[in-house]
């Protein structure tokens, strides 16, 4: 494990469970976390490149982990989103930090 | 029916460059989309976003990037079948194609270039158990003819520019209008959310925030929805025409049963020379194909649309003899008669 990484736990769409480590010196987000492990298939999330502008990466937060406020925009696009629940955040928006090690999601159904 | 030499599915970026491209070998282009217009994702997701890694653009909007692609091609004199979705695809016995949208428009042509990005852009529709039976019999999700609406109640969902703007305008035609937002805030441009507070208080549109349509009730026809409220009680709200606007989602669509090799949502193509699907004569250039290391980039889609062109150039003239011109060097010749080229250096003599 390099150094800068943290271990996350994300639950894919067919209920998978995937523990990985996720690096936090590149500027990642959760959704391109899920995107470099390929734990959804392409196409189907990141659609509009991680602009808070489709929901495709909508992922219900499981655990406790203290993570950055939402901002409009993304409160906004889940005001419009199919699925949403209380614990709902768009993976995009959440930039890997050290202080998130222990992270646990479940992305939400495609629509 | 159409004719053509380079089909071109998809007008985003990649395939409006293809044109240029095309052009330069003097091979005309059409190009089909679903979106209404030209620019795919840049001018419907975001036009008013900026984009650094358009080389010599330090910084462009996306919107302005459609506007530049469709400046510099426009001397090709390509056309368009926009608002509908390619369909379907057959082989002629002379080696050619039809394609065929969704409104039965058909197209003919020696090459197929599939630009199609992430797909056709299709409307997003509620999760609501009964919507399909209800589809063009009172609920629509894109607005084609407003005059549909004339004196009839309207309940329209969703909190962006879409369901704002169609609020604000069939509040002059339909009898009613009746907006329903999951949340009280609406995401839209200040002048749309100015004028649709304006609307509401004149009594012209209903407004219910926070609140989701949670069923379709009706024999054949729509006839009501149900509403509820957050944490209260649904009611039951007499309607003629249901319209969610939720957005538009892209889907490859179609397309996947053209009997292409798929694979990723992709459609995979031969990187080692010219972006060739499986089937000889067409291809697939942008962000809808895939190849072992490709990069969804706007500027690898140009790159890849250069190429095709020289691929679908052999196919249309077999065996004709051309070498790659510079158009500093050739200038450009435009099918519409004009001509652009370098200033002619001056020669004068030192007395």
């Amino acid at each position: 494990m390099e150094q800068n990484d943290i271990n996350i736990t994300i639950i894919d769409r067919e209920g998978v469970k995937h523990q990985i480590e996720a690096p936090t010196d590149m500027a990642m987000n959760l959704m391109e976390i899920v995107r470099s492990y390929e734990l959804a298939p392409e196409g189907t999330i990141g659609v509009c490149g991680g602009m808070a502008m489709c929901a495709s990466c909508q992922c219900y937060v499981l655990s406790e982990t203290e993570l950055p406020e939402m901002q409009d925009d993304e409160e906004a696009m889940l005001s419009e989103a199919f699925y949403v629940k209380d614990n709902s955040r768009l993976g995009c928006q959440i930039q890997m930090t050290p202080d998130m090690e222990g992270l646990e999601v479940e992305l939400a159904p495609e629509s | 029916m159409i004719t053509t030499d380079i089909l071109i599915i998809g007008a985003g970026p990649t395939g409006l460059f293809a044109v240029f491209e095309a052009g330069l070998l003097k091979l005309k282009c059409h190009l089909i989309d679903a979106l209404p217009q030209p620019g795919g994702q840049c001018s419907e997701i975001y036009p008013k976003k900026p984009i650094y890694d358009i080389p010599a653009y330090p910084e462009i909007l996306a919107g302005d990037l459609t506007d530049k692609l469709l400046e510099q091609c426009k001397q090709f004199e390509p056309g368009f079948t926009l608002g509908e979705r390619a369909e379907t695809i057959e082989k002629q016995d002379d080696g050619s194609f039809i394609v065929t949208t969704n409104k039965g428009t058909q197209h003919k042509a020696p090459v197929v270039a599939i630009a199609g990005g992430l797909g056709s852009f299709e409307p997003r529709k509620p999760l609501l158990e009964n919507i399909v039976d209800f589809e063009n019999k009172g609920v629509e999700y894109i607005i084609k003819d407003p005059e549909i609406y004339r004196n009839k109640k309207v309940v329209i969902a969703g909190g962006g520019d879409s369901a704002l703007d169609w609020s604000i305008f069939l509040a002059d035609v339909a009898s009613s209008v009746t907006l329903v937002h999951r949340r009280n805030e609406f995401r839209g441009h200040l002048d749309s959310v100015e004028k649709a507070q304006e609307l509401k208080n004149a009594g012209k549109i209903k407004l219910i925030t926070p609140a989701e349509i949670t069923a379709i009730n009706g024999n054949g026809m729509v006839e009501s929805v149900e509403v509820t409220k957050k944490d209260e009680n649904p009611i039951i709200l007499e309607t003629d025409h249901f319209i969610p606007l939720f957005g538009l989602s892209p889907k490859l669509g179609p397309i996947a049963n053209w009997g292409l090799e798929i694979e990723k949502n992709a459609i995979k193509v031969n990187n080692a020379l010219d972006y060739q699907t499986n089937i000889p004569g067409i291809f697939a250039i942008g962000d809808v194909n895939t190849y072992p290391g490709k990069l969804k980039l706007i500027l690898c889609g140009f790159h890849e649309a250069t190429l095709m062109c020289q691929a679908a150039y052999q196919i249309i003239n077999p065996g004709k003899r051309y070498v790659l011109k510079y158009t500093t060097v050739s200038g450009i010749d435009g099918f519409d008669g004009t001509r652009k080229e370098a200033p002619k250096a001056v020669v004068k003599k030192i007395e």
